[in-house]
């Protein structure tokens, strides 16, 4: 039970990173219909840009919450400055090209940031300067660090945030109309090229805090990192429905959970040692305790993309959104 | 080649073309080996690239179903060629074996990922086929346990070259006082096999599948209300691009001797997917320029651009590999943004660009 609650804990955590990436890639959905590649890039740009700074500013003296702050205020701006440009070169030329044109230039820009990331931080896996001191709390035998509660505080906060700018402001209005259609909404007096940019900025900005909580909840940061975890936000956007902003939210901490209740428990599951009839069929391997494991926990990346997989196939439209699976 | 034929035909002057090219590409590695015999292996390379970007070329620019996982299938051949003839399982089949095995499971494994995603369009599909991807990749690194079958990243070794019987295509011959190399020898296989592979792919695109590929991906609803069965179709599309993925890995993995689940990573897919994209979608031709171009050029920079920074700066300031990936990235969105049929576009693409700009 105490290893429930400690993958539970850690896989909310985990999976509420994920959420607000996959923010990121639902509301450019929801608006254009484009699955941005790069998003993932961002989050990693984020991380890297706090990482230097943080590095600098370590040995300051300064209380570590403003040193993490800082790295994080500085990521944001930066963040949402790559996201534009993305979308001002590599995107809105294409806006009414064939469906499969920016999806490949969003391959070819998340290729190209990638590689100018690592001219600037090398190929290296960074380690992030240990500041943050390692308070734990105990929570019904499962342990809680501060850095866990912290992340989950604030994606909690973003998530709110995000909810009252799609639907109680002005620009939140203008974004659900275009999303429903782009030239009526034009017609309207929506700025449709505005609204389309300040999602790609309001996304990029997210995912600056999404990089920075990674590069401190796990302390390394990689020019590579952001592939997989992007692909892994999408995967939980699909799941909660994509287009849809509460559907990310459940999606991400849903995926979060299932991945990490997944590897806790995939080697237990798989152990053919722990079933009579097959562990004699294994034989001698299972004498003394011993193990067959089918699956171990280094399978942990695969259950993203069963979901992935499960959910296109099975719910096309995700657990929260409307029908899109035809359009797609 | 066909509107060679077609248009202001002169037969002669054609096969004298035909004949002109094929002595120059029969002649290429006499050539590279003066130059090094590494330029013989880069050459080999390509045409595996050109081998895949055509099998590629079946699924994303025939029956326009963008596959982003298309290195799997690569790998799947290669792992099977690694597996039936290396140390690893004692075992030892030969080639002309173990290939038609190799694209069979390939060609299998096509048909598990295009089963389910059937319904799926456009993005859709790519995203899950890039996830397809990965999990292959995943699991031969971790098919180590607890039987070891893949040995997991640290790959199969010793994978046995091919020969015929007393011909063997590791070794380095004298024939009629010229040196043949061991990869001169497979770079004229691997000749023969692509000629293969472009007569087959010429002909799949006039043929009924070819013409049914067309019709599913110009509009999916219009051409099963005309009577094609599209699921079999696009899972024949799968399939076919697969097995020659699968073909492609297996002589990748007896060339090289060595495979891990290194060398089949996403980018790789991305790559063969760049190449389809910049030579040009559907052109059988086009989608051969891409890979060749996406090849030689890479390495052309790789041996022009470091000398030139050490004599510059004194050191490397920017690695080749970091130009190579720059430049698919940049390939990939130029394209898309100046030239979105390719260098060589297939003509209803044109025709295709050009309606969409009335729509």
């Amino acid at each position: 039970m105490d290893i429930f609650l400690q993958q539970m804990v850690n896989g909310l955590t985990l999976g509420a990173v994920y959420a607000v990436v996959a923010l990121g890639y639902t509301m450019v959905y929801g608006i254009i219909q484009l699955i941005n590649f790069a998003h993932g890039e961002v989050v990693m740009i984020g991380a890297m840009v706090a990482f230097t700074v943080i590095n600098l500013l370590a040995a300051g003296g300064l209380p570590p919450l403003a040193v993490v702050l800082v790295g994080t205020a500085c990521a944001i701006p930066v963040c949402m400055l790559v996201s534009y440009t993305v979308e001002r070169l590599a995107y809105r030329p294409l806006r009414r090209a064939p469906r499969l044109a920016p999806l490949i230039t969003a391959i070819g820009a998340s290729i190209i940031l990638q590689h100018l990331a690592m001219l600037v931080w090398s190929r290296n896996v960074l380690a992030f300067p240990q500041i943050i001191p390692l308070k734990t709390f105990s929570f019904l035998g499962a342990t809680v660090t501060g850095v866990q509660l912290a992340i989950l505080g604030i994606c909690a906060a973003i998530m709110c945030g995000l909810a009252g700018l799609v639907y109680r402001t002005r620009l939140g209005r203008s974004m659900r109309a275009t999303a429903q259609n782009p030239q009526v909404a034009g017609l309207m007096g929506v700025d449709i090229n505005r609204v389309i940019a300040a999602t790609f900025v309001i996304g990029a900005g997210l995912a600056a805090v999404a990089g920075v909580m990674v590069g401190t909840y796990y302390g390394v940061a990689q020019y590579t990192m952001g592939s997989i975890l992007g692909l892994k936000a999408f995967a939980a956007a699909v799941l909660g429905g994509i287009g849809n902003v509460p559907g990310a939210m459940v999606g991400g901490l849903l995926l979060g959970v299932v991945e990490a209740l997944g590897a806790g428990y995939i080697g237990d599951i798989t152990d053919l040692c722990r079933y009579g009839p097959l562990a004699r069929a294994v034989g001698e391997r299972c004498a003394d305790g011993g193990h067959f494991v089918l699956f171990g926990s280094n399978y942990q990346d695969v259950f993203a993309f069963v979901v992935l997989i499960l959910v296109l196939v099975f719910r096309p439209s995700g657990l929260l959104g409307e029908r899109v699976g035809d359009r797609a | 080649m066909r509107r060679l034929v077609d248009a202001r035909g002169n037969p002669l002057l054609l096969w004298a073309g035909v004949a002109a090219v094929a002595v120059a590409l029969i002649a290429l590695p006499f050539v590279l080996s003066m130059v090094g015999t590494t330029w013989v292996r880069i050459a080999n390379l390509a045409v595996l690239y050109v081998l895949l970007a055509l099998g590629l070329n079946i699924v994303v620019g025939f029956a326009g179903l963008l596959d982003l996982g298309y290195i799997a299938f690569y790998a799947v051949g290669a792992y099977a060629y690694a597996l039936l003839a290396s140390p690893h399982f004692g075992l030892n089949l030969p080639f002309w074996i173990i290939l038609p095995i190799g694209a069979a499971v390939a060609a299998l494994f096509g048909v598990i990922l295009g089963a389910p995603t059937l319904k799926l369009r456009g993005d859709y599909l790519a995203i899950v086929t890039l996830g397809f991807g990965e999990i292959v990749r995943i699991f031969l690194n971790n098919l180590s346990q607890p039987v070891n079958i893949t040995r997991g990243p640290q790959g199969i070794a010793q994978i046995a070259p091919f020969s015929i019987g007393p011909l063997d295509f590791s070794t380095t011959d004298r024939v009629l006082g010229l040196t043949i190399s061991g990869p001169m020898k497979y770079y004229w296989l691997l000749l023969a096999v692509m000629v293969v592979v472009v007569v087959i792919n010429l002909r799949l695109q006039n043929s009924r599948i070819g013409r049914a590929w067309e019709a599913v991906r110009e509009d999916e609803t219009a051409a099963r209300a005309m009577g094609i069965d599209t699921t079999s179709v696009k899972l024949l599309a799968f399939a076919m691009g697969a097995s020659f993925g699968g073909i492609a890995g297996g002589m990748f993995a007896s060339i090289q001797g060595f495979i891990s689940p290194e060398s089949f990573v996403l980018v790789e897919s991305i790559m063969v997917v760049a190449m389809v994209v910049l030579g040009g979608m559907g052109n059988i031709w086009g989608v051969i320029l891409g890979a060749v171009l996406l090849s030689f050029v890479p390495e052309i920079l790789r041996w022009t651009v470091a000398p030139l920074q050490n004599a510059l700066f004194g050191k490397q300031l920017v690695e080749p590999e970091v130009i190579r990936m720059l430049l698919f990235g940049l390939a990939l969105v130029l394209v898309m943004l100046l030239r979105p049929a390719g260098l060589l576009p297939s003509s209803v693409r044109q025709r295709e660009l050009a309606g969409e700009e009335a729509r």
